[in-house]
Formats: structure tokens, C-alpha cells, sequence
């Protein structure tokens, strides 16, 4: 078993389909009357929180809480790291209280690989810089995998920011390991150079929505700010949403079974209309509660026995 | 698991294979506990079997299967994983974690009986009733065993034993079943234990 | 003052001679010379160089002496075969005015390891405003004649014609860190494959290009010196290349680490890989290496910068760009060029020296000559450990790598500065 999970690249398929497998047999627990499992108990999970994501943080801290572990939320706001503490001496005090697991997001691309070499406890990404999410990718695969049975041969859209988006490049890395095909959809402002080569070699991009919609499995929007275009990455929110905005008119065109997914928050109105936000195709209220179920399959896989 | 030290000193002998159940041991062994389920619950109404992966499972299958061909009566079956019940968790590295199925109707007042091939050190039952409280509340629980080969670590019994066979510490009790090894049969194996 | 009289040494690769070192100056050569008195060198097996001219190197002081120091640094230049660094000017306060480069140039001699040739800001605080006064920095105790607001570009394109047209009053040269800043706002590393996986700011190869491009129009257009720092991209070659072509009076330098490592060293995130320009890519390496060899590049320069561990051990983004060079620029240039001795002292000492207009450098060890050599032990090789620098700080890139050579002797002046491959002080 893995140490850490840092990238949707420390993920091979046979780790990624156990972490699927696990996540449904967790999601049950969420109907029982106990919603507690005692596999962690005595072990400490520490959130390490840079960046404000509330919802991001509360589904680790349920996922953590509910296998019985101790949960310690430490936010960058109102602690010692707001007074200039450096990342590696907060991993010395992580260290010296015992935390097990660090589930760090953090502003800066890499953080969580340079935290890796600082404590003995294993290491979640949940969310570094412009760079990987790969919890999202996972709960972003088990979503599509209940809803269309199955992620070998999908073809699944990803539209947006790809440039900015740590969604994008562990979803890109981990569906492909899993064999969906991803086409990479936005501005060519918004698309990273060289994507396919970085990430996986049978990634397409397009820079034209309407020609991939019609044969989507799964489309994904990614939020995008407004503020990129004041660095001329578009020249309006107007512009964007009638290029690269998902409506209804669009939506009708993708096949009857497809569907639409956000890792949210949205901003509606920009890259998805309310109408397709709302629609039963839309998965965008199951992405939150599997995001519960996928995170306690990586803990209870990482933290679960003596993988040291 | 951690073994005695008489265990360990015991001399070296070449590893021996015994047959303790043939095939049609096991089939004979499987009806007669078919029949003291049906007796002892007074013809296995309100009861559910719950199947104890890996091999308690089919068992719990059979069990239901005979006691529906001798009384036609019709008992729900269901599969408890306990792997995240289990108290050797970090001894190992992390085990997978199963399917748990309830039958449809839960087990909330009902009788639930526990299906497992071989009892021991009693852990496994141990973490087996855990879950069960986590799950729901039976009225009563039972447990039902292919093989009872002692040494309990903790005070536990079974309610219906297939066979007791008396075993040094050191010996180990492996049962292979069609739906999982392909045949059925149980044998003793001496020398050190691979629990 | 002491005389050294160095036996069955190999000046340049050739065969073994005698050196005797008295009054500062090479006042012998050829076998089996006598010297009563002198302390004898045995040179077996060793090449002599020209003693080494970096072009590019951080001394850090004033301001982050936490880091190095003009001593630290001097030692570490002499460990590395230098007998003269050019010491950048973005200090804290910043080079830009008399006071300060006299200053740098006063720790040097005090030091005494090294010639401490001080670089000028072209502007006021490296703001890139107004020019600094660099007539003053001329005239000064130090001569300033070179230059330059590395670490930043000077991306105006009016204050650099201007900057390239007043030097030219006192032969002054600008040393140019080419860099369009508005396109590598927040730029981590190499745009390219990996910073497209490694989520981090690309910094466009051609950034440095453009910049490159419109200085070599400028300088031919005054018809000025310019200098390049630290080329790190194949398009900025090509540019160089026809700009020479064409006579534009450009020179160009090329660090160590570029001729080396590639950008897949990010994958570590770890920040001692972070350097500006950014690593590059295996094409990028091989062009610099050809243009190494053939002219268009012409000088390696450390950029010799070091930083405090805290400024290091962070996070990517974080961390200050820079790595140490003086200690391995030579191992590395032996690993990239081979034994071409020739070339190695062409483009480590001689053409340094003369573009610095550092008169007592780059000659080669000769009756006559300045006593500015290297001793080289060209058999020898080392696995690199940080702890061993002598400079302050330890961010090397090299760690844990086997590297050819090592520095047996240095002498500048005709006084030792190392010896049996240790700081005589």
C-alpha cells in the first residue's frame, strides 16, 4: 500500500479500483444507524490548512471522524503559522504530537511533497497550488462510476481553466490510468503546453465545446474566476460563458445518458447556468457526499494496517 | 499472532498433513447443523444467518439451503465483513476491506446466528459482535462453526460445532470449500502455525 | 613573501615542467629547476591553469552576510581554482553607489583570497528607473566596468540604450539578466512538460530571448558592449549567433548548472533545483554545450548564489532562486568539455579576465606572468557533500554526485591560497 498520496499518479489501477471498492463499502456505513467504524481508533489525523476550504476540510474531518480517529484541524488563520511559522516547523510540531496523517492544503504547488519529507506520518493532498487534488479525482471517478456503471472507455470532458486547475490535472491522470479518455476543453490561453506529455499521452484538447459535446460520457466544468480575464486570458465573462458555458441548449445536445459535474463551488452564470446546475443530470450534490466515502477509503488504506 | 514459547520450543519434525473431514464429512457435518439450528430454534423462525467472510459466507449459504430442503422454511442470509472490527489491524498491512450484505428486513429483533469455519482464539467472533452493534439490535445472537479447535483468548463458546478437534497451538486448521478453494475438505497441518 | 617552486607540473595538459613562483610573478619555467629556499609543490600527475575568472558570482555582503560573506565566498572561489570573482551587485544596500563597491572591493583585499572585482548597479536599487551614478563607480577605488541589475532585467528598453551609450565614456560594459518580466510574472521554473505536471508558473524559454534579442539590436545600434549573463535556452544561442555574425560586440556566459541539469530536477519540489533562468531541457543543454565549444558562448560564469537554509527549506514558491558554483564550476566544466585544457582556460580565465578587463588575470603560467594559477588534479573524483563548502550556505545542486577534478593549489600573487586541496586561511 501506498505511504502517501500526493498525485493522482501515485495511484496505479489496481490501488485506484481498491480505493473505489473500499469508498462503497463505507458509503453504507452512512445509512446505518451507527455511522461510526472503529478501524482507526487512537490514530491522528491532523488537518493542515492553509488555504480556507471549509467543504473540503469538513468531508476529511467526517471521513476521518467516522473511522474513529482523532481529529485535530489546524488552520493557517489565528495560529502560529499566521505569525511566520515555516512549513517544516509546523511539520516538527505535527511531528513531535504524533499525527499519523497530515491532510495538508496549501497555496503553493508541492507543499505537500515537501511535507512528506518532513514527518513520519503519511501525507494527503487535499488540494496544492496549481497542482494536483487527488481525493477530488477519486470522489470525481466513484461519482461516475455509480452513475454510469463503469469508467473503462468513458469519455469524459473537462472544460474550463485547465491551466489554474489542480482538479484537472489528477482527474486527467487518474481517469486515465483507469481508462476513460479525457478531452481537455477551454481558451488555448487556458490549456497548460505540453498537457498530454505531462499527464497522460492519450489526453486530447479541443477548443471547441460544441464539437465534443455530442459524443460526452461525462462532461466537467471547472470553476473559473473572473478575475483571469483582467490577465487577458479572455476578454470577458460574456465571452467566456457563450464559448465555453455549459447551458441548457448545450446540454440537450450531449447523449441522454451523460452526465454534468462541478467540483464546485460554481459560479453560476459563468461556466454553468442554473438550469444545467439543477438538472438531473447534474451530480454535483453526490460529488460532496462521496467525496466523505472516497476519503475514508484513503484513510482507512493508508492508516489502516502497519504499511510502514 | 503471538505463539507461547512452548510452542517454539517444541523440536523440529517434518511438517505432517492430516485429513480431518473428507468431502462427505463436510456435507454430513453441514446437515447436522442444519438440524440443531431447526431445533434449537424451534424451526428457525425470526432468524437470520450472517456468513463471516471468507469461508463463513458460503457456509451460512449451505446452512440455509439445507434447513429450507428439511422444513421448507425459508431463512435470510446475509455476509458480515469484520475487517475493520478486527483488533490485529496494525499488525498487518491493510487488509481489504469486503462487502457487508444484510438481508432485506436488517436484523433488528431477530435472532441472528453467526457463520464461521473455524473457531480459535475467539477474536474474530469478538470483533464479529462489535460490528453487529454498530449495525443494528438483535434480539438474540448465536454462533455456528464448522470446527471448534479451542485455545479461546477470550470467553467466547459456540452454540453449534460441526466437529471439535483438539489441537496443539502450534498446529493449523485449514478448511477449503467448493465455492471458494474448489473442494470441500479440512485438514491439520502441524509444525509452526501460519494463523 | 614566499616562493613555491612546483615540480613536474603539466601546464595545460602538456608535458611535465617546473614552475617557480617568486615575486608574484611565474619567474621560471622548465624541468628540473632549483630554487633554494622556495617551498617545493610536488605537482605529479596535476595540470596548471590560468587561475580561474568568474564573471558572475553573489558574495551576498553587505546585507545577508547569514549567507556568505565576501570572505566565505573568496574562500570558496580559491577552493574552486578562482583567483578573481566579479561580485554582483545586488546586495543589501544595493551596489549602486561609490561607498558601496569600494566597500565590497576593501572586504576582497582584506580577505586576500581572491581578487574582489565589484559589478555596479545600472540603476538606482535595481528598480529599474534611473540610472545608478556609474561614472562615480568608475572612477572609484574599486574601477568599476561592469554593470549589471542581476537578478533583475533591465527591461526598459530607453534606460538600457541609455545605460549601454554612457558606459562607453570609461569602456564600462552591461552585463544584462535577460528576462522580459511580464512574461514570467510568478514564474517557478521552465515552462515546458513538467511545469505543465508540476502545476508551477512556467517561465517561457522565450522571455529570455526577446530580451536578448532587442539588446543585441540596441548595443549594435550604439554600438556598445553588451554582455549576457547566464544564457540558459537554445533560441538564445541562435540569437547570439547571428548577432556575432554580424559583429554586434556581445559576449555571453553560460553557469555550470545549465550545462547540466534539466528541469526534471522540479519533480522533487525540492527548491535547491529552483534557480533564475530556470533549469531547461535536455535540447536546451546540448545547444549551450555546442556554443560552448564553438565560440558563441563565451565564458562559463557560476552565478555563484548562495542562501540561508531557511530561504531553501520551504516550499518551491517560496524559496529564493540560486545555487552555489564555486566550488564545483570546474569539476563540471570537466565533466561537460573533457580534458581540453585549452578551452577550459579560454573560457574559465582568459576571456573572463578580458571581458572584466582584469589585466593581472587570465594569463596563462608562463616566465613573466602574473602568479594567477590553479593547481587541478584532473584523475581525482569526488562525491560532493554539502557540509564540506566553504561557503556559508549549502545549497548545492550536486549533492551526492561523483564529479571529475579537484583543486589541489591556488596561487595568487605567487602566494598560496590553497594547498593540498585546503583554504591556506
Amino acid at each position: 500500500m501506498i505511504r502517501h498520496l500526493l498525485s493522482g499518479a501515485d495511484l496505479d489501477a489496481d490501488t485506484a479500483t481498491q480505493i473505489l471498492d473500499t469508498a462503497a463499502e463505507m458509503a453504507a456505513v452512512a445509512g446505518r444507524e451507527v455511522k461510526k467504524l472503529p478501524a482507526l481508533r487512537g490514530r491522528t489525523v491532523v488537518n493542515l490548512f492553509y488555504e480556507d476550504s471549509t467543504r473540503t476540510r469538513i468531508s476529511f474531518e467526517a471521513a476521518a471522524k467516522r473511522l474513529s480517529a482523532d481529529v485535530i484541524n489546524f488552520s493557517a488563520k489565528g495560529s502560529s503559522v499566521a505569525k511566520g511559522e515555516s512549513l517544516k516547523d509546523t511539520a516538527l510540531t505535527l511531528q513531535a504530537m504524533g499525527a499519523d496523517a497530515v491532510v495538508v492544503r496549501h497555496s503553493a504547488s508541492g507543499a505537500p511533497h515537501r511535507l512528506a519529507g518532513w514527518v513520519d506520518g503519511s501525507v494527503i493532498n487535499a488540494g496544492d497550488g496549481t497542482h494536483e487534488h487527488p481525493t477530488q479525482a477519486l470522489l470525481d471517478a466513484y461519482t461516475m462510476r455509480s452513475r454510469l456503471g463503469r469508467l473503462a472507455g468513458l469519455s469524459v470532458v473537462v472544460v474550463g481553466d485547465v491551466l489554474h486547475s489542480r482538479v484537472a490535472r489528477s482527474n486527467v491522470l487518474l481517469l486515465s490510468t483507469l481508462g476513460a479518455k479525457v478531452t481537455l476543453v477551454g481558451p488555448p490561453t487556458l490549456i497548460p503546453v505540453d498537457i498530454a506529455a505531462a499527464l497522460a499521452p492519450g489526453t486530447d484538447v479541443c477548443y471547441d465545446l460544441d464539437a465534443v459535446l455530442p459524443s460526452a460520457d461525462v462532461v466537467m466544468m471547472l470553476r473559473v474566476q473572473r478575475e483571469r480575464m483582467n490577465d487577458s486570458y479572455f476578454p470577458s465573462a460574456r465571452e467566456y460563458a457563450r464559448r465555453y458555458g455549459l447551458d441548457g441548449a448545450r446540454m440537450r445536445r450531449m447523449p441522454g445518458h451523460a452526465i454534468v459535474m462541478h467540483p464546485g463551488p460554481m459560479n453560476r452564470g459563468m461556466e454553468i447556468t442554473p438550469e444545467v446546475a439543477d438538472s438531473p443530470r447534474s451530480t454535483i450534490v453526490e460529488q460532496v457526499a462521496n467525496g466523505v466515502s472516497v476519503r475514508m477509503a484513503v484513510l482507512y488504506l493508508l492508516l489502516g494496517g502497519n504499511n510502514r | 499472532m503471538a505463539q507461547p514459547s512452548a510452542a517454539r520450543s517444541s523440536p523440529p519434525r517434518q511438517p505432517s498433513v492430516k485429513v480431518i473431514l473428507t468431502s462427505a464429512d463436510v456435507q454430513r457435518v453441514v446437515d447436522r447443523i442444519a438440524h440443531q439450528i431447526l431445533e434449537k430454534t424451534q424451526g428457525a423462525a425470526d432468524t437470520v444467518l450472517l456468513g463471516i467472510p471468507t469461508r463463513g459466507a458460503p457456509l451460512a449459504r449451505r446452512l440455509a439451503a439445507r434447513i429450507s430442503a428439511f422444513e421448507g422454511v425459508a431463512v435470510p442470509v446475509g455476509v458480515l465483513d469484520i475487517t475493520l472490527y478486527r483488533d490485529d489491524l496494525r499488525r498487518h498491512a491493510t487488509r481489504a476491506v469486503g462487502p457487508t450484505q444484510l438481508p432485506p428486513g436488517g436484523i433488528d429483533g431477530r435472532r441472528v446466528i453467526l457463520v464461521d469455519d473455524v473457531l480459535f482464539s475467539g477474536r474474530t467472533v469478538r470483533a464479529a459482535l462489535d460490528a453487529l452493534g454498530d449495525l443494528g439490535r438483535p434480539a438474540s445472537v448465536q454462533l455456528a462453526v464448522l470446527v471448534d479447535r479451542g485455545h479461546r483468548q477470550l470467553p467466547i463458546r459456540a452454540d453449534y460445532v460441526g466437529k471439535n478437534i483438539p489441537t496443539a497451538l502450534a498446529e493449523n486448521v485449514k478448511v477449503t470449500l467448493g465455492e471458494t478453494d474448489g473442494a470441500d475438505e479440512v485438514r491439520l497441518y502441524a509444525g509452526v502455525a501460519s494463523s | 613573501m614566499n616562493s613555491y617552486l612546483i615540480r613536474n607540473v603539466s601546464v595545460l595538459g602538456a608535458a611535465p615542467t617546473d614552475l617557480l613562483l617568486r615575486d608574484g610573478v611565474v619567474a621560471e619555467a622548465g624541468p628540473g629547476l632549483s630554487a633554494p629556499g622556495a617551498t617545493v609543490v610536488d605537482a605529479d600527475g596535476l595540470v596548471a591553469l590560468p587561475g580561474l575568472v568568474d564573471l558572475h558570482t553573489h558574495l551576498r555582503e553587505p546585507g545577508r552576510e547569514d549567507a556568505e560573506t565576501v570572505e566565505t565566498g573568496s574562500r570558496a572561489a580559491a577552493l574552486g581554482g578562482y583567483t578573481a570573482v566579479c561580485a554582483m551587485a545586488n546586495t543589501s544596500p544595493v551596489a549602486d553607489t561609490a561607498g558601496v563597491v569600494e566597500q565590497v572591493w576593501r572586504l576582497g583585499r582584506e580577505a586576500g583570497l581572491v581578487d574582489v572585482q565589484p559589478i555596479g548597479a545600472v540603476t538606482v536599487g535595481l528598480a529599474g528607473e534611473r540610472l545608478a551614478e556609474l561614472g562615480a563607480m568608475a572612477d572609484s577605488a574599486a574601477r568599476v566596468r561592469i554593470f549589471s541589475d542581476d537578478g533583475h532585467c533591465v527591461a526598459d528598453p530607453r534606460l538600457m540604450r541609455r545605460a549601454l551609450e554612457y558606459v562607453k565614456a570609461f569602456d564600462g560594459i552591461i552585463a544584462q539578466h535577460a528576462e522580459e518580466p511580464r512574461l514570467t510574472e510568478g514564474a517557478q521554473m521552465h515552462e515546458g512538460e513538467v511545469s505543465t505536471r508540476l502545476g508551477l508558473t512556467g517561465w517561457p524559454a522565450v522571455a529570455e530571448e526577446a530580451i536578448i534579442a532587442r539588446d543585441v539590436l540596441l548595443a549594435e545600434h550604439v554600438g556598445s558592449r553588451l554582455h549576457v549573463c547566464h544564457v540558459s535556452c537554445a533560441g538564445s544561442v541562435e540569437v547570439l549567433r547571428q548577432a556575432k555574425a554580424r559583429g554586434v560586440r556581445v559576449t555571453a556566459e553560460v553557469t555550470p548548472h545549465h550545462l547540466l541539469l534539466t528541469d526534471a530536477r522540479a519533480e522533487t519540489y525540492d527548491p535547491v533545483y529552483k534557480v533564475n533562468p530556470p533549469l531547461r531541457t535536455a535540447t536546451d543543454i546540448a545547444a549551450l554545450r555546442a556554443a560552448l565549444v564553438d565560440g558563441v558562448i563565451d565564458i562559463i560564469a557560476t552565478d555563484h548564489a548562495p542562501h540561508a537554509v531557511e530561504d531553501k527549506e520551504c516550499e518551491w514558491a517560496y524559496a529564493r532562486p540560486g545555487m552555489l558554483g564555486l566550488e564545483t564550476a570546474l569539476s563540471i566544466a570537466l565533466d561537460v568539455l573533457g580534458p581540453e585544457w585549452d578551452l577550459i582556460a579560454e573560457r574559465m580565465s582568459r576571456t573572463p579576465a578580458r571581458i572584466a578587463g582584469l589585466t593581472e588575470h587570465g594569463h596563462d603560467p608562463a616566465p613573466g606572468a602574473p602568479a594567477n594559477l590553479t593547481l587541478v588534479d584532473p584523475a581525482a573524483r569526488r562525491v560532493i557533500d554539502p557540509a564540506e563548502s566553504a561557503s556559508r550556505s549549502r545549497n548545492t545542486p550536486y549533492a551526492r554526485m561523483a564529479l571529475p577534478g579537484r583543486i589541489v593549489a591556488t596561487f595568487l600573487r605567487g602566494e598560496a591560497t590553497v594547498l593540498d586541496g585546503k583554504a591556506v586561511k
